[in-house]
């Protein structure tokens, strides 16, 4: 890969919606450019809808437990809809997670609310180091992102069994409130502010950003991109950072919501999370989907396996389903497409 | 940047080895391949004079064999430009289902493991081959599914028992005539019969055409979908093989037996110089990957670290080799 001309890059002519066409059209445009910001609130719902209708005694403590459990995933799920758009894929996630698990339950066992608030934006910066490493391999080695990060996440697991070998460690009680407490009523689950004021205040700024733009200009497609001036190995380098630090912010959302640290605990969300991802309306070939399709379907996948204890199934059938929830979405979307270009 | 640090990586080694090794690498990277892992014995030789003798090169054999036929469906998959991440469930599945049914006598038992990896393996082939969907992804239901099902099944099994076959131990762990193992009786002839149909067969040229461009195969009248196919269900049923090997040598089917086989299966195939993107590379390859990352191992067991230390050298050291060999090769 030659190195990208220098100078302003030409991916920010994009045009602005145009704001005198009837409402309709805008609505039809905009269901037909992202089908997941329908399709996912509908599923999510229709998920609730069915969970309440098998549990009718739904209350606001389900409804904690659900934002907790999917609170991690939920982070996950960003992590990787930040390396797919960008056209790669990450699959050292939950080595991540699990490095900042381990550090914030190690570290923060005996330090008061502040220090723990202290140690958080640590384990951040840390989870972010991490994740620019990791950039660093796949652009430096050229080795496909799959096999470098299936790699190095090999290593980040090795460095949390360092760091904690066995389950243990803690955190002051007010830190942990903030993913397991509730705010104003107990309707509002803390997990749940926690969850959207991140995404809100990374993935917000960052997609509205020339960078965000960079993201989907390389993943939708990487020639293209080069040849509009986008250095596409500082993109995908950056789109591993944020990666990053969604995993570690997802480690830290572990240690509130199981209140220790467990070495292990992260090696389940790397492919659940990929499973969000897809279900997330987010194409795995890069440069289409969003943050929101990612995160809701970290709910469903959480209440999957619910719903089955409420309806007494082994709830290991919710790995099933997951799988093969994964492959039918990405067949319908395939089936989607195809409809499509008939047209 | 990459450019530039490339240069500057190419001119090291050529200061270093000289043009013409780095040519010589370029051209025949077996040659290279079969040199680092004679590196990486007389490193062991060096480091502990006397390990290196006929029990341990035995040894070497024994513990490569499972690892060399889950890498050898992984080549097959990786040449069309596939991947499957399947295979450590299909090989841990294949291997429980195996114990289970162990009181129905050897041939029906094996038969019954073998059939989980030519299950999930059409399922496979089916999805990625019709259906259309990525292999990254279908693989990877498919082994959420493989693992969620076995857990299932291993608790309706409970009273059922696992239990491992006399002869499957005897294979997973035995050796005869002094010293050869008894699993690369299994694998020699798998390895023979894959590079011989790679090389000299039509099914072989085939894979590589696929791989290299299977939208001109399409054109030039070829039924891809047949050869994904079969690719597929051959790879899951090598894992599910492997899966028996494996159980074979610890005597204990449990639930994670072949998750740690997913990634060396992976690395084995990209040290070995097939191309993740498909249409180059071969098992030879792959062989020697596997033989290394095993001598790798063992010179970890030897260096007496802790198990997380051990982890983190053996993937640091996947990575250095895979990045050299694939900025080698470029």
């Amino acid at each position: 890969m030659t190195k990208p001309a220098k100078g302003k890059s030409s991916v920010m002519a994009v045009p602005a919606a145009a704001s005198n066409t009837p409402l309709t059209t805008r609505f039809r445009r905009s269901l037909r450019r992202y089908p997941s910001l329908f399709f996912m609130p509908a599923l999510l719902i229709a998920s609730l809808a069915i969970t309440v209708a098998v549990h009718p005694q739904f209350s606001d403590f389900d409804l904690q437990s659900l934002a907790m459990g999917a609170l991690p995933l939920a982070f996950a799920a960003a992590a990787q809809t930040a390396v797919v758009i960008s056209g790669g894929i990450d699959l050292s996630i939950g080595s991540v997670m699990a490095v900042a698990n381990v550090l914030a339950a190690s570290t923060m066992e005996k330090a008061s609310f502040g220090e723990s608030l202290l140690l958080a934006a640590a384990v951040l910066i840390v989870g972010a180091a991490i994740g620019a490493l990791n950039g660093l391999i796949v652009v430096l080695s050229r080795i496909p992102d799959v096999v470098a990060t299936l790699t190095s996440g090999f290593i980040w697991g090795g460095i949390a069994l360092v760091i904690l070998e066995k389950p243990g460690g803690g955190a002051p009680q007010e830190f942990l409130n903030l993913g397991a407490g509730t705010l104003f009523t107990p309707w509002l689950p803390n997990a749940l502010v926690l969850l959207v004021a991140t995404v809100v205040v990374i993935w917000i700024p960052l997609r509205r950003s020339k960078l965000g733009l960079q993201f989907y200009a390389v993943g939708s497609d990487r020639i293209a991109a080069f040849r509009s001036g986008v250095n596409i190995d500082r993109t995908r380098f950056a789109a591993y950072i944020f990666s990053g630090l969604f995993s570690a912010v997802g480690g830290l959302g572990l240690t509130m919501t199981t209140g220790i640290g467990a070495p292990l605990a992260g090696v389940y969300y790397t492919l659940s999370g990929l499973a969000a991802v897809v279900v997330g309306g987010v194409s795995l070939a890069g440069g289409r989907g969003g943050m929101v399709g990612p995160v809701m379907a970290a709910f469903v996948l959480t209440l999957i396996p619910t719903d089955l204890i409420f309806l007494n199934i082994d709830p290991n059938f919710g790995q099933v389903i997951q799988g093969t929830l994964i492959v039918a979405i990405v067949m319908i979307g395939g089936f989607v497409d195809m409809a499509r270009s008939r047209k | 940047m990459t450019e530039r640090s490339k240069t500057v990586f190419s001119r090291i080694v050529a200061a270093v080895a000289g043009r013409g090794l780095v040519s010589l690498l370029r051209t025949r990277t077996i040659v290279a391949l079969i040199g680092l892992l004679l590196a990486f014995v007389a490193g062991i030789e060096v480091a502990r004079p006397g390990t290196v003798n006929a029990l341990w090169v035995s040894n070497m054999m024994l513990f490569a064999a499972p690892l060399g036929i889950v890498a050898a469906g992984q080549t097959l998959v990786m040449l069309t430009g596939g991947i499957d991440l399947s295979v450590a469930s299909v090989a841990t599945a294949s291997a429980y289902v195996m114990a289970t049914h162990s009181g129905l006598g050897g041939a029906p038992a094996v038969l019954y493991g073998l059939g989980v990896g030519f299950a999930v393996g059409l399922i496979n082939g089916i999805g990625i081959a019709l259906l259309r969907v990525q292999p990254l992804v279908m693989t990877l239901g498919t082994g959420l599914m493989t693992e969620g099902m076995l857990v299932v099944y291993s608790q309706k099994m409970m009273a059922n028992a696992p239990r491992v076959p006399q002869f499957i131990e005897e294979l997973g762990a035995g050796k005869f005539l002094g010293g050869i193992p008894n699993d690369l009786v299994l694998w020699a002839p798998i390895a023979i019969v894959i590079i011989f149909v790679l090389r000299r067969t039509g099914y072989g040229r085939l894979l590589y055409a696929v791989g290299d461009n299977s939208q001109a195969c399409t054109l030039a009248g070829i039924r891809v979908w047949r050869i994904l196919v079969v690719n597929y269900v051959t790879c899951s049923l090598l894992a599910a093989v492997a899966g028996l090997v494996i159980v074979g040598g610890t005597d204990a089917a449990d639930l994670s037996l072949a998750d740690v086989y997913l990634l060396p299966s992976v690395a084995a195939v990209i040290i070995g110089g097939t191309s993740i993107f498909g249409g180059r590379g071969g098992y030879s390859g792959t062989i020697i990957g596997a033989l290394i990352l095993t001598v790798l191992n063992s010179i970890l067991i030897l260096v007496d670290a802790p198990e997380p230390v051990r982890q983190i050298l053996y993937g640091a050291i996947i990575l250095l080799l895979a990045t050299a060999y694939t900025r080698l090769t470029d």
